[in-house]
């Protein structure tokens, strides 16, 4: 039992250290993909998908708006889930992940909001309705800024990564909201276009090309997380050995 | 192929000005966000550093 829990200790204290190196190794694929599935995804997007029969042109801003609105709801649940395991069980790593995830999500969610409105302004003729879909989401808007304000408002590290965590705890309710939210309420908002039990509503064309660019996104998501997590790891650790022998290194090696 | 030229792309049948806004700021902040990131990196390496030289010297 005892070397039980100090393998536990030894492994939660170098994850920080083993994630740096991980991640600065991955870091270049995921940027590489990340420009490959977008050269494909605006291809297949432009070029080959056709025009839309009843939408025309406009219908175009699917392949960025449909997969910037999954990663916003697949973000916050990663978000939640790391906050609540770095609160439970004091994993470092965790809360540090769960840091560095909040203002991607937040970005995406802007712009799942952003180029919504522009498809809406054509198609619906308004910018903005208080629909289910269009309102849930903006709440998580708030929910990430929420916990991006509140997390930066508490000077104590650990108690500002707790009160994010109840936070993100809390605004997990609002992902389901957002999902079936088209199917409980009676939105403007149109239905899902592919779901895991029916065939998909579009073309194969302009599925391929959707995909594709939620390729990217993940790709991007994962990159720039770990960019990220990896700056907050040296910003909190700036006094453990391993960031010590990091810039030793680094300065040896300059 | 959908468009003759690059003006047919531009324009988008009339959507182009709802099109390329949403594609706009979708790039930039897909370029702002991983450089903002990686000069946070950079910025908390020279800090490390620093304290590293401070405490070896």
């Amino acid at each position: 039992m005892h070397s039980a829990v100090a393998n536990w200790r030894i492994f939660s204290l170098s994850a920080p250290a083993r994630f740096y190196r991980v991640t600065a190794w991955l870091n270049p694929w995921l940027w590489a993909l990340c420009l490959v599935f977008t050269f494909a995804g605006l291809w297949m997007g432009f070029v080959v998908a056709p025009t839309d029969a009843t939408q025309g042109e406009a219908y175009r801003i699917i392949f960025i708006h449909v997969p910037a609105a999954w990663m916003s709801m697949v973000l916050y649940l990663a978000m939640a889930f790391w906050a609540v395991l770095g609160w439970a069980w004091k994993v470092r790593m965790a809360s540090m992940l769960a840091r560095a995830i909040a203002p991607t999500g937040a970005i995406f969610t802007l712009l799942a909001l952003w180029t919504g409105a522009c498809w809406g302004k054509p198609t619906w003729g308004a910018w903005w309705v208080w629909d289910a879909r269009l309102t849930s989401e903006l709440i998580l808007l708030f929910l990430y800024m929420g916990y991006l304000g509140l997390v930066a408002s508490i000077d104590d590290v650990r108690r500002a990564d707790h009160a994010g965590a109840l936070l993100a705890l809390v605004g997990v309710i609002n992902v389901p909201v957002i999902y079936f939210s088209v199917r409980w309420w009676n939105t403007l908002h149109q239905g899902a276009s592919i779901s895991m039990t029916a065939a998909p509503k579009m073309a194969s064309t302009m599925l391929t090309a959707m995909l594709l660019m939620t390729l990217a996104f993940w790709a991007y998501a994962f990159a720039v997380v770990f960019l990220r997590a990896r700056a907050i790891a040296i910003e909190r650790e700036s006094d453990h050995e391993w960031v010590m022998a990091l810039t030793l290194n680094q300065q040896n090696a300059q | 192929m959908n468009y003759d030229n690059l003006h047919d792309l531009w324009e988008l049948g009339g959507y182009g000005r709802y099109v390329w806004p949403a594609y706009g700021l979708t790039a930039w902040l897909m370029i702002a966000e991983p450089w903002l990131a990686a000069r946070r990196l950079a910025k908390a390496l020279s800090q490390a550093r620093q304290q590293t030289d401070e405490e070896e010297g």
